[in-house]
């Protein structure tokens, strides 16, 4: 929709889209609010677990318990169950500080007044694909070599000799080149797209009630309990777009790992 | 406020793919940053706490088992001793039963022995008392014999009657007499 278009009707019902996320910085900084809940959300994970752990005891208390459930969690059954028993431990902190940084950041989409899934911001979904990309290639290349690790992503075991001019190209995509782009645009597109339904439905219900009348004042009201209810699905999306996306780390490096493919 | 955004989103609508360096750049830091924090202050010591627990369970249980091999000897001994006891005190019965039968026996061998000595003196009494009275006798009656003797030689003896009376009045004196000298 012509944004100028919009201008002239003032009237008319002006869809939430990509302007939305194009927040101006505080006092023409150029801070801009995800930048922000971005640190924000650094510094809530980080005192958690150190407020949790800081006072550790054999018997935990409330607190410590509920960051040993978090922890554990990641530990156990994504960086253990994935990576397996002898290499997971160098990057269960990564994992964890991913985890629950990706996950914070998707729950302010729905504190209120936060309201800003940071990752809704592509560049910063970019950033983690990015070092994610890094990260399970340079311990690939580290495991197994350059051409080794290659060899690895690139050439299926079991697979006859004339395939593989077909297959080899393929498995380079995507494994090397495809990777970071899906991990980046999944995180992205669901914590974009969720903060855009939210928004159409609050402003189309508001428009509804305002502009409309008549069956407006009673389409407007569902239209506002509809949010509510997409609000606590965006909750689940956030979780598991956290989840998906430690996950698949945890899988990438455990592939770069792997003896045989 | 709307329709200021409206223009500012109109003044250069941004592709929402796009690719913004501050943030991509600000994203990294601040992840590396709590990557290195949590990496440091966290997850050592989230480990250090389970390996702290495992440790502590598996001494718990160990000490357990210690404490339950010692209470398991700590029973046979005392089984064991409880035996002893009982076999000490059945040995300890038999000697005193075999004892007290041997004192008995040794009483009873002393007491016979004791018996037989009274006896033996009682009778060697009797026999020491019957000498005298056979010596003091034997001299009694050669005295009678001789007084009788005499009484016979003094009467006149030709008289068959006479002796007879004699005898007869001496034996009545002998009776009246020992009756009195045999006591």
């Amino acid at each position: 929709m012509n944004p100028l278009a919009m201008v002239v009707k003032a009237d008319e019902f002006e869809a939430p889209g990509p302007s939305n996320f194009d927040l101006p910085g505080f006092f023409d900084s150029g801070v801009t609010k995800p930048m922000v809940l971005l640190v924000l959300a650094a510094a809530l994970v980080f005192a958690f677990f150190y407020l949790a752990i800081r006072r550790a005891t054999i018997v935990p208390g409330r607190l410590q318990y509920a960051g040993e459930s978090a922890y554990g969690m990641v530990r156990n059954s994504i960086a253990r169950d994935i990576i397996g028993g002898h290499d997971f431990r160098k990057f269960v902190p990564y994992l964890v500080t991913l985890f629950f940084f990706v996950l914070v950041n998707n729950l302010f989409g729905s504190i209120p007044f936060l309201q800003f899934p940071t990752f809704a911001r592509a560049s910063m979904a970019y950033a983690l694909a990015a070092m994610s990309w890094v990260l399970y290639n340079a311990v690939g290349i580290k495991r197994h070599g350059l051409v080794g690790y290659l060899k690895l992503q690139t050439v299926p075991s079991g697979v006859q000799a004339f395939m593989l001019p077909l297959l080899v190209p393929l498995e380079f995509f995507s494994n090397i080149l495809v990777r970071p782009v899906t991990l980046a645009l999944r995180l992205f597109a669901n914590m974009f797209a969720g903060h855009i339904l939210l928004l159409l439905f609050a402003t189309g219900g508001l428009y509804l009630i305002q502009h409309v009348g008549g069956i407006g004042y009673a389409a407007g009201p569902v239209a506002w309990v509809l949010s509510i209810a997409i609000g606590f699905l965006e909750i689940l999306v956030q979780f598991l777009q956290a989840y998906v996306f430690t996950l698949l780390n945890a899988m990438y490096l455990q592939g770069a790992l792997a003896d045989e493919h | 406020m709307k329709s200021m955004l409206i223009v500012a989103a109109a003044e250069h609508e941004e592709n929402p793919l796009g690719f913004v360096w501050v943030e991509f750049v600000l994203a990294l830091v601040v992840f590396g940053i709590l990557l290195f924090l949590i990496g440091k202050f966290v997850t050592p010591r989230f480990e250090q706490t389970y390996h702290e627990r495992t440790t502590a369970i598996e001494g718990g249980l160990a000490a357990a088992e210690s404490k339950q091999a010692e209470a398991d000897a700590k029973l046979a001994e005392l089984e064991a001793q409880l035996a002893d006891a009982r076999h000490e005190a059945a040995r300890i019965r038999e000697e005193a039963r075999e004892q007290g039968a041997q004192i008995v026996a040794e009483m009873r061998e002393q007491a016979q022995s004791e018996a037989s000595r009274i006896v033996e003196h009682g009778k060697a009494q009797i026999e020491a008392e019957r000498q005298q009275a056979v010596t003091s006798l034997r001299a009694e009656v050669g005295g009678l014999a001789t007084s009788l003797a005499g009484r016979i030689v003094g009467e006149s003896l030709d008289d068959d009657a006479r002796q007879s009376r004699v005898v007869e009045r001496f034996l009545a004196d002998l009776e009246t007499g020992s009756g009195a000298g045999a006591n």
